[in-house]
């Protein structure tokens, strides 16, 4: 099976260009189905009440007043639930030692976050279960919070679970080479401490979820927004005590996921439990305050990190020791020791050097739980990474470029692996870092910037290599025991009119997966992408699968879609060949028709060989094999995940009166293998990157010493808007992962990856002269005015 | 969440409003843009209002002008004022002041006497006619008062209104034809709440600055405006200090917030006298 990808004038060839998105159009005309749209008969709605406290028993609930409320069915309690769903534990066999403790649906007799379910209230509107939850009256005791990460393993320290002896949850020390003895005879060593501010993923729609529990059928439904319908399937059966096939989970239009939608959530299953209960379908949409409190958190860590270089700017060693808070309870089934993994895996990642050390300490609070969102653990350790290098530049007097260029692993070094036992098949890291300072005239920026210095004006450049986790293999959750699918399916079958359908176990969350896959199944047939109708999201009729996470949409599930394709493809020209008594070799599919491969002349529209085979079947010779329905898998299995490298620069001023950072530019190069779609990537690495600025200069959630919320809204909680956004630029160097045909590794995650790093690198390139420094994420003005010593308590 | 409003009218008339509200029982709430207050109630932080809807009140809508006043309804919404061009000619500060205010669907339904009346403190428009000297005029079933925009504001989203009573309007002395306003804030995105926020008017040789987001009511900066008219301006951010009672939160510390209104009102002076060369 080959395809010229080199050749752009090849028939097909949608493969690499931008094409419509075919669910654009019904987005933008309101036609799209969420779940908040989907109404069923004798539908009902819960609301949560949740714990107003960090850490508190709940000596009763008292719900007399609540079902006096029109419209207030009933009322459930932790207990109630906990009749029919058994609790969870989130830990996975290879992240040894990983602890976490049973947790329920909804609490059974302690809360242990601000935002904890402690009763639900169904009732016929959303808002007569909110009247109702207003009436609950919880009978709690307060108890001792655990808020400040660094201290939650002292000894004073109250222990959060007592069953589980302490506050760690997860430790782990990698260790390759001798790096005390590297850190002793180093020219320099460079210390930093890092914080990433707790943030979370903001998505347009919040958490939804409407579960139809047909007991005629013994069968459930679920209509989620979710971005891995089958692990959904699995974790509904398991806890509630179904055979998994008789779980479906629809996943119609989800408005945007980054990592949110791909946990399984105390109050979803709950929900699901009391639709079983009720007989009835309940729904559950968050609304965006108990988004704020109950969808994951993440990024909530505190680094002390070295490197040491020698005189020429040769990397000889990182030593990084990483603290993270994950909140009450580990998530369900991914696990909240994930991020601080990554951050050991990742750690130094563009570099070629010897002696690397790392430790990452995940300890319990009494916070929203944290877990994996968006570029999971990447843009820490890019941030860690790439300030060192920055700093170890300007110490020895180096400039940032020329520091990268001697330490990054040569582009003709792969197969490679890294200090941190990652293995690289191919990147990039100099053919992008090139294409990316010519893109942005370095050169020409920097003498700007030194022009603009002697006028009082402070600008800065930031540069910020990165490696990117994509495709992963069963090592990063199979392994572990997790039912989460690293393999991925598709089903492709023409249709008597010619026209395609192709059914994918990967998902749609807005990104355009379902273009995504209409062009590569386009190309693999031989239609135009008008003529292929995609499918996701549904577990009764998709092939198994994954989902969409970890930037594996494209590598996995395109990969599936375009074996699927070839493979119908051949079976429509088996048919072909016999009904023009010519060779299966000699012809070809061509823009929805067969025809012959060395001319290119028409044979046969496909309409034709679809009349023949579903109506005319007695016309073809016996026995002839006429299967219009092919199905493949895909999974990686040479590597245990396809990394891909990047690099981006910001250029940025910053008002030293005022501590404001305003954006002037950003670039992006990266290297995605093949790329499938140039707009829909482009759009990819920028809205990563927006989510990158975001928890560089603005996104941060708040608490109180005793574990209050204290930023819960759209007001307080700052995301990054449009007016502050930089032009964005972007770049690609493509080195095609062998493999796959497709050769396409993931693009998710690359923009968020480097964003905040490259933005503190640029704003600490403009303070360097006053010698200042700013490593504590989001870089508030007021942060930057405190660094610069500007102002006096 | 969903909100939960105890009931809600429609007045065609500020006499049919006011006995609206008389009827409420202290529950009345007079909806008019319901930028603020609808917010508040779909997070369930005020339920069953009986809300007063005054927004198609004819007479209390539009801008007009007397010989040396502006007059502007209540209802003028902040994209009004941001286009008015009497606005512009005679109370330009306002007109800059929409520039600040939140985004465009904000602007379209969000009215100034809306803004006024929910007096927030980090509010361009209440700092802005504490700085023109604006007179504030409200009606109550006994009749109408006249409240000058110093005795308005009390604390933070309170204000000289009394229950029953309405904002029906404001006037604003014309601005002389030496007269320079300006206005500027910072805030952490453009449309948020300033972190702080200063508007400044130099009449005949006088200054008038107030500041915004710097203690529980917009701040008549009256030590500070004795430093301006004496020319020093040093003096008037060292005066300021005292002016202002600034407080801490999660965007920035009331110290941060103190060196912003330094910053800011050496800006605002700048700008004014940039304009007078």
């Amino acid at each position: 099976m080959t395809i010229q990808f080199g050749n752009p004038d090849r028939p097909n060839s949608y493969i690499g260009k931008t094409v419509p998105r075919p669910n654009a159009k019904r987005l933008v005309q309101g036609r799209g189905i969420y779940v908040d749209d989907i109404v069923l008969p004798r539908l009902v709605h819960v609301a949560f009440v949740r714990s107003p406290f960090a850490h508190a028993k709940i000596n009763g609930i008292d719900a007399a007043e609540a079902l006096n409320v029109k419209g207030v069915l009933r009322v459930f309690s932790g207990a109630d639930i906990a009749k029919v769903c058994t609790p969870w534990v989130a830990v996975l066999a290879h992240l040894k030692g990983l602890k976490s403790p049973p947790e329920y649906p909804i609490a059974v007799d302690r809360a242990c976050w601000v935002g904890e379910p402690v009763a639900a209230v169904v009732a016929t509107s959303r808002a007569a279960a909110e009247d109702g939850a207003a009436l609950i009256d919880v009978d709690y005791e307060p108890l001792a919070a655990v808020t400040e990460m660094m201290t939650a393993l002292d000894a004073d320290t109250p222990v959060l679970h007592a069953d589980m002896g302490d506050n760690l949850a997860f430790q782990r020390l990698h260790e390759q080479g001798d790096v005390d003895a590297a850190l002793k005879s180093a020219h320099k060593v460079i210390s930093a401490r890092f914080v990433t501010g707790r943030h979370t993923g903001v998505t347009l729609e919040p958490r939804s979820i409407l579960v139809d529990w047909n007991p005629a059928e013994e069968q459930m439904t679920a209509y989620h927004a979710t971005q891995a319908p089958h692990m959904i399937q699995t974790a509904l059966a398991k806890h509630l005590d179904l055979p998994e096939g008789r779980v479906r989970v629809i996943c119609e239009d989800v408005g945007g996921s980054y990592g949110i939608k791909v946990h399984v959530y105390p109050d979803e299953v709950a929900t699901a439990a009391i639709a079983k209960i009720m007989g009835r379908p309940v729904k559950f949409v968050a609304d965006r305050l108990e988004s704020f409190t109950s969808d994951i958190h993440a990024r909530d860590h505190e680094i002390e990190a070295k490197i040491a270089v020698q005189e020429d700017g040769t990397i000889v060693a990182m030593d990084v020791d990483d603290w993270t808070a994950i909140g009450a309870y580990s998530v369900y089934p991914r696990t909240s020791a994930i991020e601080g993994n990554q951050v050991v895996n990742l750690c130094g990642g563009p570099y070629n050097f010897k002696h690397y050390r790392a430790k990452t300490t995940v300890v319990f609070q009494n916070k929203t739980p944290t877990c994996q969102y968006r570029a999971v653990g990447h843009p820490i350790a890019v941030a860690i990474t790439e300030g060192l290098v920055d700093m170890a530049a300007a110490e020895i007097g180096m400039d940032p470029v020329e520091i990268r260029r001697r330490n990054m692993f040569r582009d003709d070094a792969y197969p490679a692996t890294s200090p941190a036992n990652m293995r690289f098949e191919g990147l990039s890291h100099h053919a992008s870092l090139n294409k990316l300072l010519e893109l942005m005239d370095y050169d020409g920026l920097r003498a700007e910037q030194a022009e603009l210095r002697k006028q009082g004006i402070h600008r800065g450049i930031g540069i910020a290599s990165f490696i990117e986790l994509t495709n992963p293999s069963p090592f990063m959750y199979g392994i572990g025991g997790a039912r989460i699918s690293a393999q991925d399916g598709c089903t492709v079958r023409m249709d008597p009119d010619g026209s395609i359908v192709a059914l994918s176990g990967v998902t749609e969350q807005g990104q355009g997966t379902e273009a995504m896959l209409s062009q590569v199944v386009a190309e693999g047939v031989g239609v135009p992408p008008s003529r292929v109708r995609v499918i996701t999201g549904d577990t009764q009729v998709t092939p198994y699968g994954g989902g969409t996470w970890a930037s594996r949409g494209a590598g996995i599930g395109g990969e599936a879609a375009l074996q699927a394709a070839r493979a119908l493809r051949d079976s429509i020209l088996e048919v072909a060949a016999a009904m023009l008594q010519s060779e299966q070799s000699k012809l070809d599919i061509r823009d929805g028709a067969v025809v012959d491969s060395a001319t290119g002349e028409a044979r046969m529209p496909l309409e034709e060989l679809g009349r023949i085979v579903y109506f005319r079947g007695d016309t073809l010779p016996k026995g002839l094999p006429r299967e219009l329905v092919q199905t493949r898998h895909y999974i990686t299995s040479d590597y245990p995940f396809a990394f891909t490298n990047g690099v981006q620069a910001s250029y940025l001023e910053v008002d030293t009166d005022t501590g404001i950072v305003k954006l002037l530019k950003h670039w992006c190069v990266e290297d995605c293998g093949r790329v499938i779609n140039p707009q829909l990537v482009d759009e990819q690495i920028r809205g990563g990157i927006v989510q990158g600025l975001g928890g560089a200069l603005f996104e941060e959630i708040h608490y109180d010493a005793d574990g209050q919320l204290l930023n819960g809204s759209m007001a307080d909680y700052l995301v990054p808007m449009a007016a502050e956004m930089p032009d964005m630029i972007i770049g690609h160097v493509e080195t095609p992962t062998q493999e796959s045909v497709l050769g396409a590794k993931g693009a998710g995650e690359a923009g968020t990856a480097g964003s905040p790093a490259a933005v503190m690198n640029a704003i600490n390139d403009a303070l360097r002269p006053m010698g200042a420094q700013v490593t504590e994420m989001p870089f508030t003005p007021e942060r930057i005015l405190r660094a610069l010593g500007a102002l006096k308590d | 969440m969903k909100a939960s409003a105890g009931g809600y009218a429609r007045a065609s008339d500020v006499r049919q409003a006011l006995e609206m509200l008389a009827a409420s029982d202290g529950s009345g709430r007079v909806l008019a843009g319901g930028q603020s207050l609808i917010a508040a109630m779909n997070m369930r932080l005020s339920t069953g209002d009986i809300l007063v809807d005054i927004s198609r009140i004819e007479e209390l809508a539009g801008v007009r002008e007397t010989s040396d006043s502006l007059w502007i309804g209540a209802l003028t919404p902040h994209a009004e004022i941001g286009r008015n061009a009497l606005i512009r000619d005679h109370a330009p500060l306002l007109s800059q002041a929409v520039g600040f205010i939140a985004h465009a669907a904000i602007r379209n339904r969000g009215t100034i006497g809306g803004a006024l009346a929910h007096a927030d403190p980090a509010a361009e428009f209440p700092a802005g006619v504490l700085a023109l000297g604006a007179t504030l005029h409200v009606e109550g079933l006994d009749g109408p008062r006249d409240i000058p925009a110093e005795d308005f504001f009390q604390d933070i989203f309170e204000t000289a209104i009394d229950d029953g009573e309405i904002l029906t309007g404001i006037s604003i002395p014309k601005a002389a034809s030496d007269e320079r306003q300006t206005i500027t804030e910072v805030a952490r995105r453009s449309g948020d709440y300033a972190l702080a926020g200063v508007c400044l008017v130099k009449r005949s040789g006088k200054h008038r600055l107030s500041l915004f987001s710097v203690a529980p009511k917009p701040v008549l900066a009256v030590q500070a405006m004795a430093e301006l008219d004496r020319g020093d301006i040093e003096g008037a951010v060292r005066a300021l200090q005292a002016d202002i009672d600034p407080s801490s939160d999660t965007q920035a510390t009331a110290t941060y917030r103190r060196h912003l209104a330094g910053i800011l009102l050496r800006r605002a002076v700048a700008t004014i006298q940039g304009e007078s060369e």
